[in-house]
């Protein structure tokens, strides 16, 4: 098992760019698309919310609730973006398109695979979490520099969702099943990761729970990056994320070899 | 067989689904240069050889060389130096056929400049110089199938592994890609092929091997296996009551198979039996050559299914 397991990993250091630029030739076809698509959500959330509830609520944490919100929609937006390409673009490469058979038959490993879908959706996520910033720059409710500061952060969120997608997909016999991770594990965490209010609004057994979460790290970095405040204990929401990319990315290849590679 | 004559070598290999066997104690080896075919039914284990061959099945016994690596360990290395084309188209649909071979050499290592220097030639063997720009969800299925031709050979490989490679293609489609595989062998590449076509084993192959769950039940070369197993002329005789036919004609025949509502008469002397038929209603009588599917049918008592 050991000796077949260290098979499938990534042979080397740069084999998973060849997945990443096939990925990406495929993006250029439809990149504007794809661009527009991915904004409308956030931007939507970000409007509606900010405007409306911001009326009622006021200032949030000594800042406009918009711009706290701000932060919270590039961390939501870098998360459903790595998350939706890995659950639906990545698995139709791996299922109905065959796309990770055809690459199977050459030289590289499903490591390498998985590897370079990770960067792939990891790089989307950069794309839309930077798009909001942007538009959040825009407007005034951050600083041009805060969109470079909150970049590292955005990028590790978008391989810590894909990586956990990856373990969805790894396991998921079909699309039906995606609906499950989507309304059980990430709608939760919006709402339970100071996205749209700070966790001190939860009852305290829940922000303790709340804190383990991996989309409460990313907040926890991006929205002090943004609104140039520094964070607390970065060092931890770091390492936190850290771990939440590689573990999955061990899990999910391994359950890939089972699937795949029998 | 000297090791460096030799491009497939399985030896003693089983493999199990559950407690399913799909492959039953397999031996066989490919010599360079040579086409070998696995010809048998659907289910009769030839897509997982040759999915254990490129080391995504592992065997739970035995042992396979695949152009001097071991499989599955050094799998990896093997497949530098093959090429392959799956039984299910899996192009890249979206891209033109020249992306396609742009982005799979890019999977070889090779580089954008490598890559373009190769293509041309590539296309013209596959005949789609004209089709460069075009997308592949354009193609028509003849044209998909060169297209993955063309594009296992990016890498010059030594080695083609081919599963099915012309199922579902019509007749002109299919004879071009034969065509094709026999400039490939001319120029030494060393094929395996999988079929349940018996007219594709007996034209492409050198050797071949018969399979029937997992097990082989026959190997050699196409005449060999015709000339040992029926020898003889075969009668396909069919519109009439079987039974009584098959009384009235086995002075006659060798051997006699009965499959659906046909009988095959085998028979040194077809003349004989004929006379016999004479001034029957409604029967049909077809005097031909025997071939592989008499030989599988003698073997298993069943024809391969279509």
């Amino acid at each position: 098992m050991n000796e077949s397991y260290a098979s499938v990993m990534p042979a080397n250091a740069y084999n998973w760019i060849a997945v990443w630029r096939r990925n990406f030739m495929a993006w250029r076809k439809v990149a504007l698309a794809s661009i527009l698509g991915n904004l409308a959500d956030p931007i939507t959330n970000l409007f509606g919310l900010g405007f409306g509830l911001g009326l009622i609520v006021g200032q949030v944490e000594g800042t406009s609730y918009i711009a706290f919100l701000a932060a919270g929609m590039v961390a939501v937006s870098a998360m459903t973006s790595a998350t939706f390409e890995t659950l639906y673009a990545a698995f139709a490469r791996m299922d109905a398109k065959r796309t990770w058979e055809a690459i199977l038959s050459t030289q590289l490993t499903l490591g390498d695979i998985v590897l370079g879908e990770l960067v792939w959706a990891a790089s989307k996520s950069v794309l839309a979490g930077t798009a909001i910033g942007i538009v959040a720059a825009t407007m005034g409710y951050t600083s041009w520099p805060s969109i470079l500061y909150a970049m590292p952060t955005i990028a590790l969120t978008g391989l810590v969702f894909s990586s956990l997608a990856m373990v969805v997909i790894s396991l998921a016999p079909s699309y039906d099943y995606f609906v499950f991770y989507q309304t059980l594990v990430l709608t939760p965490m919006v709402f339970l990761c100071g996205v749209v209010f700070p966790t001190s609004q939860l009852p305290g057994s829940f922000q303790h729970a709340a804190a383990m979460l991996p989309l409460a790290h990313s907040v926890d970095l991006i929205r002090p990056a943004m609104l140039e405040r520094g964070a607390d204990s970065a060092a931890l929401h770091v390492g936190a994320l850290c771990v939440y990319a590689v573990l999955p990315f061990f899990a999910s290849t391994a359950l890939f070899q089972r699937r795949l590679l029998r | 067989m000297n090791m460096s004559t030799v491009a497939i070598d399985f030896s003693g290999v089983k493999k199990s689904f559950g407690d399913k066997l799909i492959v039953n104690d397999l031996s066989f080896s490919v010599a360079r240069g040579e086409c070998f075919g696995l010809l048998g039914p659907n289910g009769a284990g030839k897509s997982t050889i040759a999915r254990m061959l490129l080391g995504m099945i592992s065997p739970d016994v035995g042992e396979i060389t695949v152009l001097d690596e071991p499989v599955p360990s050094r799998a990896r290395a093997a497949r530098v130096r093959v090429g392959v084309v799956p039984q299910f188209d899996n192009l890249e649909n979206e891209f033109t056929v020249l992306e396609n071979l742009l982005v799979f050499g890019r999977y070889f290592g090779m580089s954008a400049r490598k890559i373009e220097a190769v293509a041309p030639s590539l296309l013209e063997f596959a005949r789609l110089e004209a089709k460069a720009d075009v997308r592949v969800s354009k193609l028509s299925g003849g044209m998909k199938r060169r297209l993955t031709l063309a594009r296992a050979l990016i890498n010059d490989p030594h080695l083609l592994v081919m599963d099915e490679p012309t199922t579902g293609l019509d007749p002109h489609a299919r004879h071009l890609i034969w065509e094709r595989l026999r400039v490939l062998l001319a120029r030494g590449k060393t094929i395996l092929l999988t079929t349940h076509f018996m007219e594709e084993a007996e034209r492409l192959c050198d050797r071949l091997c018969v399979l029937e769950s997992g097990c082989k039940i026959a190997e050699g070369k196409p005449d060999a296996l015709i000339d040992e197993h029926i020898g003889c002329n075969v009668l396909e005789i069919y519109g009439g009551d079987l039974h009584q036919l098959q009384e009235l004609i086995r002075p006659y025949a060798r051997h006699i198979e009965v499959s659906g509502e046909t009988l095959f008469c085998y028979a040194q002397y077809p003349e004989q039996v004929c006379v016999h038929l004479r001034g029957r209603a409604g029967l049909r009588v077809l005097q031909r050559p025997p071939n592989l599917e008499d030989v599988f049918l003698r073997l298993t008592g069943r024809e391969m299914e279509k």
